[in-house]
């Protein structure tokens, strides 16, 4: 005890730390009301926020345990959901080493121009020979080291047998500084360093303006990544209960799951009465009553009251696991894609490596020395190198990203636009993707304005889905004053209006099966509200806009046939209901191999494998966790015309990306000639790659206007 | 060709030193939150 204390307000070496997700977070209050609020909880050592990641990191006592710092977090008025164990990012990694071989380049290539400039503009004799030296002083650490991304991968592709745009960017990169090199040392007139090391630089700009539309992406949807439960409050025989981590649960434990927790493991409810919300793995809005000897899933929200469930299967044996798996199997066709630049790399590469060994052979029968055939072959690869094709690329899909951004709709990476752009038919799920997804009530309009804050403000004392909608309704109105408010689990908010009685509970009498409904009562005065899935706006306007693309529908949900009438009729489009997640992934795979290439718009976990199958997927960012991390793109809001837009701007900018190639190949029928004649110095090399690589940015820039 | 010999090294060092506070400021973080970094300088100042 006593060297507890001696330790106490010293910052503890063995303190851990914790990743949150705080999606509220906006301005500047935010971040001092947290990290100075949760500077004061005890046990707490310190909490930074990073604004960007919409995320608070916490250190911490080991001993305090995450509902803890989850109840910390929401008494200063955030709702937070811990993170899982972060590990390395991996993305992010890589494009913090590709941004610092990029300023290496940039550094270098600057400074050699400045040497190159002066040799150009008549710089003869010693002096020339200084700065060649000069140049290649600089020039060769920057090769062995910004040149790294693109050796690494050219020597993956060759070891595999294949070849991709980086073989022939390192072979000229290091042939132009090879070549160089031996100019300097045996002082001759022209050396190539400012050349090698510009395409450096400009290549690397590409690539790292490619991956940093990759990390931009994931961090606005790992945002959104919650896990789903981190552990459960595990009852030992004595009555007591402790924090355990998911993967320490085994079965036959006991977990005790309070109202508005998420359930950790499978398992059997022992005791308790209470709905579930199993809309991540149906797609259902619907909570579903269960009791005891009832099968529970993990991930499901514990909406009424708190349950104790008996583990019956944990970790990978779940039935999310189970989920899971089948989408990893699925997404496996998706990554056999190839890339648009590499597919062009693939016929470009060869044809360019056999014109500088003609050339050479060519130079070598015309009498030249092995000297100068082998200068002339250098200057063919170093103009021929695809610096326009490395930009061209990833120009053209970063400006398509940021302007979709601004739309509200994030797109993961550059292969998404281009396999968003060979769609011709779309599969919509219907709960949360055609629909909203969550009860909208009906009829609010009859209720008087005094009625209306008082159910708001009954709506704000529970956590009910039914108060949600009812809450989310009526924003922007007054909530009453009422007294006495007090929620019963499984029945419903119950307080008093003035001289009143009033209550929203579940209905008395069940008036329609399917339907959901709650009922308000004031007084004596009981009325019934009903809830249903409501329609997204511009749901049928789009589904037109999609058909007049001359793109075929297919509505596949695993709702009852009878629910998917209404849209069926409305959209006048083909629905199938009763699908179970390995139907909706076997009904994709049977199109795709009709050779149809499918868009896959889902929400639910039960989408998840249909995502992962589809050629292209996009999700709502109102879905589980596990589809948006699947969809090639998500997309914010209420309204689906985003969906449309999507495959517009990807259409286009795969149209412009073209238009590059078509630039780069029409610049090297302009200068290829002049290389094989001898005439390319390394002035006229450096003024040929600059001025390619800024018309197809140009070119590329057009698109930031292409998703209004 | 003695001004040359003193001006390049002190060229080359000034953007040698600039490229080393880049990777400094890279490595220290500085990079990670650039919207919080936005609105942190118009906080009142209590914390810290």
């Amino acid at each position: 005890m006593a060297t507890q204390l001696l330790f106490a307000g010293i910052p503890a070496a063995d303190n851990i730390e914790s990743l949150f997700a705080v999606p509220a977070l906006h301005c500047v209050g935010c971040i001092a009301k947290i990290e100075q609020g949760l500077a004061k909880v005890p046990g707490i050592e310190s909490a930074r926020v990073n604004m960007t990641d919409k995320r608070v990191a916490i250190r911490h006592d080991p001993t305090l345990e995450p509902p803890a710092l989850k109840a910390a977090i929401a008494a200063i008025g955030f709702e937070a959901d811990m993170l899982a164990d972060p590990g390395v990012d991996v993305a992010a990694a890589e494009n913090k080493a590709l941004i610092r071989a990029l300023a290496v380049a940039g550094f270098a290539a600057m400074n050699i121009m400045l040497l190159s400039v002066s040799i150009w503009s008549g710089a003869d004799g010693a002096t020339r020979q200084m700065f060649h030296w000069l140049s290649a002083l600089i020039a060769l650490p920057t090769v062995a080291y910004a040149g790294q991304p693109f050796f690494r991968s050219a020597f993956a592709a060759v070891r595999q047998g294949r070849t991709n745009m980086d073989v022939p960017i390192s072979i000229g990169v290091l042939l132009t500084t090879g070549m160089s090199l031996y100019e300097t040392l045996t002082n001759g007139h022209h050396a190539w360093f400012d050349g090698a090391v510009m395409l450096l630089f400009f290549l690397l700009a590409g690539r790292c303006l490619d991956s940093m539309m990759r990390v931009r992406a994931r961090a606005g949807v790992a945002a959104l990544l919650k896990q789903s439960a981190p552990g459960a409050l595990v009852l030992d025989g004595q009555g007591h209960s402790h924090w355990t981590k998911a993967v320490d649960l085994r079965p036959g434990m006991r977990m005790l799951v309070a109202a508005g927790e998420r359930l950790a493991a499978d398992g059997r409810v022992v005791e308790g009465m209470s709905g579930m919300d199993i809309a991540f793995l149906t797609g259902e809005s619907a909570p579903v009553p269960v009791g005891p000897g009832d099968m529970v899933q993990a991930g499901a929200l514990n909406i009424d009251g708190p349950i104790h469930v008996a583990v019956t299967a944990a970790g990978p044996d779940t039935v999310i696991a189970d989920i899971a798996r089948l989408m990893e199997q699925a997404g496996q066709g998706k990554s056999r894609y190839v890339r648009l630049a590499d597919r062009a790399a693939r016929l470009y590469a060869p044809c360019v490596h056999l014109l500088a060994a003609l050339s050479f052979a060519g130079w070598m029968i015309a009498g030249a020395s092995v000297h100068q055939a082998l200068l002339i072959a250098v200057a063919v690869l170093l103009i021929t190198c695809p610096c326009a094709l490395g930009l061209a690329v990833p120009a053209a899909q970063v400006v398509a990203c940021g302007a979709l951004m601004r739309r509200g709709v994030l797109v993961k990476d550059g292969s998404a636009l281009e396999r968003l752009a060979e769609v011709d038919e779309v599969v919509f799920d219907k709960t949360g993707t055609l629909t909203l997804g969550r009860p909208v009530p009906r009829d609010l309009d009859r209720l008087a304005a005094q009625d209306k804050a008082i159910l708001l403000a009954l709506a704000c004392a529970s956590r009910h889905p039914l108060s949600n909608a009812l809450r989310q309704a009526l924003n922007g109105g007054e909530a009453a004053a009422i007294e006495n408010v007090r929620e019963v689990a499984g029945e419903g908010v119950f307080g008093r209006y003035g001289h009143d009685d009033v209550a929203l509970t579940r209905p008395r009498s069940l008036i329609n099966l399917f339907g959901l409904a709650s009922e308000y009562r004031r007084g004596n005065h009981a009325t019934l509200l009903s809830f249903a899935d409501a329609l997204r706006p511009d749901a049928i306007d789009l589904i037109g806009d999609l058909k007049q693309d001359g793109l075929a529908i297919l509505i596949a949900s695993g709702d009852r046939p009878e629910a998917l009438e209404d849209v069926a009729r409305a959209t006048g489009t083909t629905a199938i209901g009763h699908l179970r997640p390995a139907d909706k992934l076997a009904l994709i795979e049977r199109l795709k191999r009709r050779g149809q290439k499918i868009l896959m718009v889902g929400d639910g976990l039960n989408d998840g494998p249909a995502l992962a199958a589809g050629h292209a997927s996009m999700a709502p960012a109102s879905a589980s966790d596990a589809s948006q991390l699947t969809a090639d793109a998500v997309f914010l809001g209420d309204r689906l015309a985003p969906v449309a837009v999507t495959l517009r701007v990807a259409r286009r900018t795969v149209r412009v990306v073209k238009q590059n190639f078509a630039l780069a190949i029409g610049y090297n029928i302009l200068a290829v000639p002049l290389a094989i004649a001898g005439k390319v110095t390394p002035l006229v090399a450096a003024i040929a790659m600059s001025l390619s690589s800024l018309i197809v940015v140009a070119n590329a820039l057009r698109l930031n206007g292409s998703a209004k | 060709m003695t001004g040359l010999v003193l001006l390049i090294p002190i060229a080359l060092l000034c953007g040698l030193v600039a490229l080393c506070a880049f990777f400094l400021a890279l490595r220290s973080g500085q990079y990670d939150d650039l919207d919080g970094a936005a609105m942190r300088m118009l906080a009142d100042g209590e914390d810290e």
